[in-house]
């Protein structure tokens, strides 16, 4: 229990560090890039010399190092997320009224990605049939090689359900992992006396041979959430759903450098908590 | 060499060889516009019709075939040789760099690929010569798609630098570029083919993806991923417009199944 313990400290204290680095590299790279000295607003014709002055005096002022780590400081340390210079809202306003979005997007997404892949891969497993094991395995391989973007677009077209779309592309990415883990399991001595000796495949499966995979499956259940996120990006913002992907999406294409750091920051948190759970989840199974 | 990986590699080889080829003979070149045939249907002439500018997408998709296939795995080999540099001072130093470089791949991991890929593409020009973007969409993909080869890379140097023959050549004197360049690196090689070899389908999926949000090279330059855009148009959509995406599964596909399953020779 203290070894568990002393790995979750370290994790945290890594995951503050990742954090805090994180807002800055963010911060950095859109302080740098090019184009951050322009403004289109500038190209407004209608706009007086005094006008486009005060926007290139508000830009030099929003770049300055002093003001930039001001923000950061009271984003951290007040929780004061600011206002999107972009959408022209208070950033905590969006991602409450967005957040509820991705977040039902991605449990679909995991939950039924893995009951699928799940599935898919129990009958791989067990099945003795070539044409079984040939359907499952080809079907995830054609899945993989799809575009999220393009399965997004088709689906949306088609009329089909956007919001479980994640589902289709986590279901490929966990499919072989979990196929290869469960067909390891299967081969274990213990396992293979037991279902000689007459017991049941539920019951063979809940007491032998998910116990042996546990460990490794909860390793995996905290990258499915990353990819979720990455996958929800495109879903989000080609089918108009109005989730923290799409305003990933807005962020990064209008350069809202505080919506950016802000974003970048809840997804370092949200995957390194699930990276701290699933590795919890882990060493409390290695450790019983 | 499996019998599949065989196969894949040989419908890759007449893939590339045939979008090269018809860049040499076409009698109608991606960007001509044939006007008084826009959206024509299949013919002789257009064995997939034209899209909506009268532009033969045949040539359109053989093209933007001929630019995947030999940016994708340049910036493939990028991204691997820069993560051989990382990962193995990483691995073959310890210490310091070994810690800095694991927090800098840690970082990069902790976001997801495509957000991370999104948001350096938006921040580089978006209106800059369609030659130009295509090169710094590819450029970006090597600049950020190291950090998972460099893992595996500085595990596999961990994993040298402590072999026998590793301490033997250390004993009698061997220094450690000698080491590095004469026995670890060549003893990686099979490690660093399988990541060039698993990192294009990825750059090639990303590309796509870019594509399809507006942020890969512009017009008059076809990509796969520009190229899918004609889907966006549920009114116009017809078989042949999926044409482009059935190109990418092939791709990709032969890419995953002609990659090398070899480990470390020791």
């Amino acid at each position: 229990m203290r070894a568990i313990l002393h790995i979750l400290t370290r994790r945290i204290g890594a995951m503050l560090l990742l954090l805090l680095a994180g807002g800055l590299l963010t911060a950095l790279m859109v302080r740098f890039s090019p184009g951050f000295e322009t403004d289109e607003r500038e190209l407004d014709p209608r706009l007086s010399q005094s006008s486009r002055l005060s926007l290139e005096k508000q830009r030099a002022a929003d770049g300055d190092a002093a003001n930039l780590a001001n923000r950061f400081a009271r984003m951290v340390f007040h929780a004061d997320l600011g206002e999107s210079p972009s959408l022209k809202r208070p950033i905590g306003e969006l991602l409450r009224e967005r957040l509820p979005v991705t977040a039902e997007i991605m449990a679909i997404g995991v939950i039924g990605g893995w009951t699928l892949a799940f599935a898919l891969a129990m009958a791989s497993v067990l099945s003795r049939r070539l044409v079984v094991r040939g359907l499952t395995a080809s079907s995830q391989q054609v899945l993989i090689c799809l575009p999220a973007a393009a399965l997004a677009i088709v689906v949306f077209d088609i009329g089909g359900p956007v919001r479980a779309l994640v589902a289709l592309i986590i279901c490929p990415r966990v499919f072989d992992f979990l196929r290869n883990l469960l067909h390891e399991a299967y081969q274990q001595p213990h396992i293979l006396a037991a279902r000689a000796k007459g017991l049941g495949e539920f019951a063979v499966w809940a007491k032998h041979v998910m116990p042996y995979a546990a460990p490794q499956l909860f390793a995996l259940a905290a990258t499915s959430v990353s990819i979720a996120f990455g996958a929800a990006i495109p879903v989000e913002a080609l089918c108009d759903l109005p989730g923290i992907g799409q305003l990933a999406w807005l962020a990064a294409t209008a350069r809202d450098l505080p919506l950016l750091v802000v974003i970048t920051l809840l997804v370092i948190a949200v995957t390194q908590a699930c990276n701290m759970v699933s590795d919890w989840a882990a060493l409390r199974r290695v450790d019983a | 060499m499996k019998r599949s990986q065989l196969v894949a590699a040989l419908i890759l080889a007449a893939l590339f060889v045939w979008a090269m080829a018809s860049g040499m003979s076409s009698a109608s070149p991606q960007s001509r516009q044939f006007r008084e045939l826009p959206d024509a249907r299949p013919s002789r002439q257009f064995p997939l019709g034209t899209d909506d500018l009268g532009r033969d997408r045949l040539s359109r998709v053989l093209y933007a075939t001929r630019v995947s296939l030999l940016l994708a795995p340049a910036a493939a080999l990028m991204a691997t040789l820069l993560a051989a540099v990382i990962g193995g001072i990483a691995g073959y130093f310890g210490g310091w760099w070994d810690k800095c470089a694991v927090a800098v791949i840690d970082l990069l991991l902790s976001l997801p690929w495509f957000f991370l890929l999104l948001a350096a593409r938006a921040l580089l020009p978006l209106n800059a010569p369609p030659l130009a973007s295509l090169l710094v969409t590819y450029g970006l993909l090597s600049m950020l798609g190291w950090a998972g080869p460099a893992r595996v890379i500085r595990a596999g140097v961990r994993r040298l630098r402590e072999s026998e023959f590793a301490l033997r050549a250390r004993a009698e004197g061997c220094g450690s570029l000698r080491l590095l360049s004469r026995h670890l690196i060549p003893n990686l090689k099979p490690v660093l083919l399988a990541q060039i070899w698993t990192t294009i389908p990825v750059f090639i999926l990303s590309e796509a993806n870019l594509g399809l949000l507006g942020l890969s090279a512009g017009e008059p330059y076809p990509t796969w991923g520009g190229l899918l855009r004609d889907l966006q148009n549920p009114l116009s959509i017809r078989p042949e417009a999926f044409a482009p995406l059935a190109v990418i599964v092939i791709a990709v596909a032969c890419f995953n199944l002609a990659t090398p399953r070899g480990g470390l020779t020791t």
